[in-house]
């Protein structure tokens, strides 16, 4: 069965069955990045432009290495700002990218919206790499299949999502796919990063971080914008670390061991503090690989679903 | 000009009549107005089943010239306003330069008498403060004198309290209202849409609507204690329509307009990502929705006007938060006021012709229409069961930026008429 869509815009509405297929080719994948050859064919000929019009480094990378180890050719195009403050609009940049034939564009915005609105003016597959605050999906397909690596399953957990939910796509995008798989899903942050409404998603809210680590089986800490938040939406950094900051003796709380996530990068000893970060609880180095191998799968799974 | 219209209903609050009637028209003026009547050497029009009203007047328009001409002219602007069937406009400052100064009105003044002949009736509104910048008063005696009939900021609040209040008392010497575009800014910083579950679900930044109703909250602390005359643009909240109630009911000189996209379209329509569903205030919720459809029925609201906001193609086909905010409105004003508030019994169509037409003179000190013997020919001519679908392809506006399109729509302009000008739509 492919693909009921033949963009990757959200897991908002994404069906069961499309997830699962996407983590099941995943696991091929990740197999693939085990060899000592770390290449296989399916994608020769097709050409894919990455278009990131905000920095992200890691997601660049990890976009890059997984259309390189498909064999496609890839086109890199780095911008920062919206399409004002650039001269040319993001209409006109797609359009001349996708009349060099460009099979797939994968595109990181700051606006969100922005690659729902790229698919409406091109012809190209369209993956969403992280749009404004509203859906990243890549990573919460990575973040399930890490959780799913690790604990067996989805159906039945209890994952609780920590810090700037507001502001989050990660946030978003996880809610979505956890939710259609079975997990339970929980937000815990101060009501200032709560957007409104986020409980009709189907979440319960949590402010005080001690009253949910006891129920949960995994913690997915998102990063705190320093330079945004601190001072308007919460009083200060350490205020934040003190209240909401994933440490040992915290998680010592817990009756069972609770995994670790965070989607990077990493403020140490901020949203989470260092040993935390590197115990053995925590996957946040598995994600980063499994991020490769998921990537792998939506591109295959898209290239191939004509 | 010597025409004769046959057969329809007359609704004028003014003389308070409502009937069938025949209308002869001569030189601009209203000759005769009987039961049956006939003369020679006249163009006879059937209008039955047609309403006449007094011409309907749009107190919230951008006509975008001088400066923006690429969005609309003062000649397409007041195209649309007769297509849509207005003979009369207010244009908003937000000009470049602003209608800071009185020789932008006279440019403004003198380009509405030649566009179409002066059959549209262009009422400039001018700034509240110099540049529109809220920090200093723009000459608002002078302004008055050269014929502005109201101030505004509009875009942007009058956010400085002190301000606002040396405003409201300076402006009613001169018998003018301080029309309010309330927003409270810090609030709404980098929002692009309604702060709401929508919002949150679309990954969008949120104006939320307390930011509407703290800044009228505290305009009408300020009307109350000046004793001035204070106008709310495109009230779109629930609480701020429940505000301009209590302070009407304290006997406050407080009046309010509503778009009919704010009493038509919900948050939801902005699930597309649409930028044309991209404006300032913005759509709300469905409670909202009702909220203002209860206070034009009690008359809390006393005036529809569109905020007629054209921009290009090319400026709204960016992604929504790159977007300008604004959408036209002239052109489907009356079609959506029919499906939406008298076909759903909201308001009669006796009222109607009151928000279009009487309110908004009141508000501004214009003088009534009449349709009587004698006095000149003013009028709104609209089918009330016309069915047509939205073409924006087909709109006069120079822009086309509308939600609407597609939309099936009853009630539409047949024709105005105004200082001996005839426009069939
Ligand atoms: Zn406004």
């Amino acid at each position: 069965m492919p693909l009921e869509s033949r963009h990757l815009l959200g897991l908002q509405g994404m069906s069961q069955p499309d997830i699962q297929l996407i983590l099941d080719t995943a696991i091929s994948f990740r197999e693939v990045l085990e060899r000592p050859i770390k290449k296989v064919p399916p994608l020769q000929g097709k050409t894919i432009a990455n278009m990131f019009f905000e920095n992200s480094t890691r997601t660049r990378f990890s976009f890059e290495l997984a259309e390189r180890r498909l064999s496609a050719d890839v086109l890199g195009f780095q911008a920062s700002g919206t399409s004002v403050a650039k001269g040319e609009t993001l209409k006109d940049t797609a359009r001349n990218i996708e009349a060099m034939k460009v099979d797939m564009v994968v595109m990181r915005h700051s606006a969100s919206g922005a690659p729902h609105y790229l698919s409406q003016v091109i012809n190209a597959n369209v993956i969403n790499a992280g749009d404004g605050s509203h859906e990243h999906p890549t990573q919460a397909l990575l973040d399930m299949y890490t959780i799913r690596e690790k604990l067996g399953k989805l159906d039945g957990l209890h994952v609780c999502i920590v810090g700037d939910i507001a502001h989050s796509r990660v946030a978003r995008s996880n809610i979505y796919g956890l939710k259609t798989m079975g997990a339970k899903v929980s937000v815990c942050g101060p009501a200032t990063l709560m957007p409104r409404g986020i409980e009709k998603l189907g979440v319960d809210v949590y402010h005080h971080i001690d009253d949910i680590i006891p129920h949960v089986d995994v913690l997915n800490v998102l990063r705190i914008q320093l330079e945004r938040d601190a001072g308007r939406l919460f009083p200060t950094i350490r205020e934040f670390h003190n209240y909401y900051g994933i440490t040992r003796q915290r998680l010592e709380r817990s009756p069972k061991p609770i995994t670790i996530m965070h989607p990077g990068p990493i403020n140490r000893d901020v949203e989470i503090s260092a040993d935390v970060a590197d115990s053995e609880h925590s996957v946040i180095l598995q994600q980063v690989l499994n991020g490769v191998a998921i990537r792998m799968a939506v591109l295959y799974l898209l290239a191939t679903r004509n | 000009m010597r025409l004769l219209l046959k057969g329809g209903r007359v609704i004028d609050p003014v003389t308070v009549r409502d009937e069938s009637l025949d209308l002869l028209l001569i030189d601009g003026k209203i000759e005769k107005l009987g039961r049956t009547l006939t003369s020679t050497s006249v163009e006879v029009i059937d209008l039955k089943g047609k309403i006449i009203a007094p011409g309907f007047i749009d107190m919230h328009v951008h006509l975008r010239e001088p400066g923006f001409e690429h969005k609309e002219t003062i000649l397409t602007g007041c195209t649309a306003a007769a297509a849509g069937g207005f003979t009369a406009v207010c244009c908003m400052p937000n000009t470049n330069p602003p209608i800071d100064d009185e020789s932008v009105v006279r440019f403004i003044q003198n380009k509405a008498k030649v566009a179409l002949s002066g059959l549209v009736d262009v009422y400039p509104i001018a700034a509240v403060t110099q540049g529109r910048k809220g920090e200093h008063l723009a000459p608002l005696a002078e302004l008055s004198a050269a014929g502005v009939v109201a101030f505004s900021d509009d875009g942007d609040p009058v956010f400085d309290a002190e301000l606002m209040r040396r405003a409201l008392e300076y402006a009613a010497m001169y018998k003018r209202p301080i029309i309010q575009h309330a927003q409270d800014l810090p609030m709404t910083k980098g929002g692009v849409m309604n702060e709401g579950f929508t919002s949150t679900e679309l990954g969008l930044a949120g104006m939320p609507p307390i930011a509407e109703d703290v800044m009228v909250s505290r305009d009408i602390a300020l009307t109350d204690y000046t004793g001035a005359q204070y106008h709310v643009a495109h009230m779109s909240t629930a609480g701020a329509t429940e505000l301009v109630r209590r302070a009407k009911a304290r006997g406050l000189n407080v009046t309010s307009e509503a778009t009919p996209h704010h009493f038509t379209l919900t948050d939801d329509a902005v699930r597309s990502y649409d930028t044309n569903t991209k404006m300032n205030p913005p759509l709300r919720t469905r409670e909202d929705i009702e909220a203002v459809r209860k206070g034009l029925q009690d008359g809390t609201i006393d005036v529809i006007a569109t905020d007629h906001a054209p921009h290009s193609y090319d400026e709204k086909q960016v992604e929504f938060q790159a977007a300008p905010f604004g959408i036209v409105g002239l052109e489907t004003a009356i079609g959506l006021s029919v499906t939406e508030l008298v076909q759903k019994g909201v308001l009669s169509f006796y009222q109607l012709v009151e928000k279009f037409s009487v309110n908004p003179r009141r508000i501004l000190h214009l003088p009534q229409i009449q349709i009587e013997e004698g006095e000149p020919a003013n009028l709104t001519i609209f089918d009330p069961l016309a069915e047509w679908t939205v073409d924006p392809s087909t709109f006069k506006s120079k822009s086309k930026n509308t939600p609407f399109s597609g939309f099936r729509l009853t009630g539409r302009s047949v024709g105005v008429i105004n200082n001996g000008q005839v426009y069939w739509s």
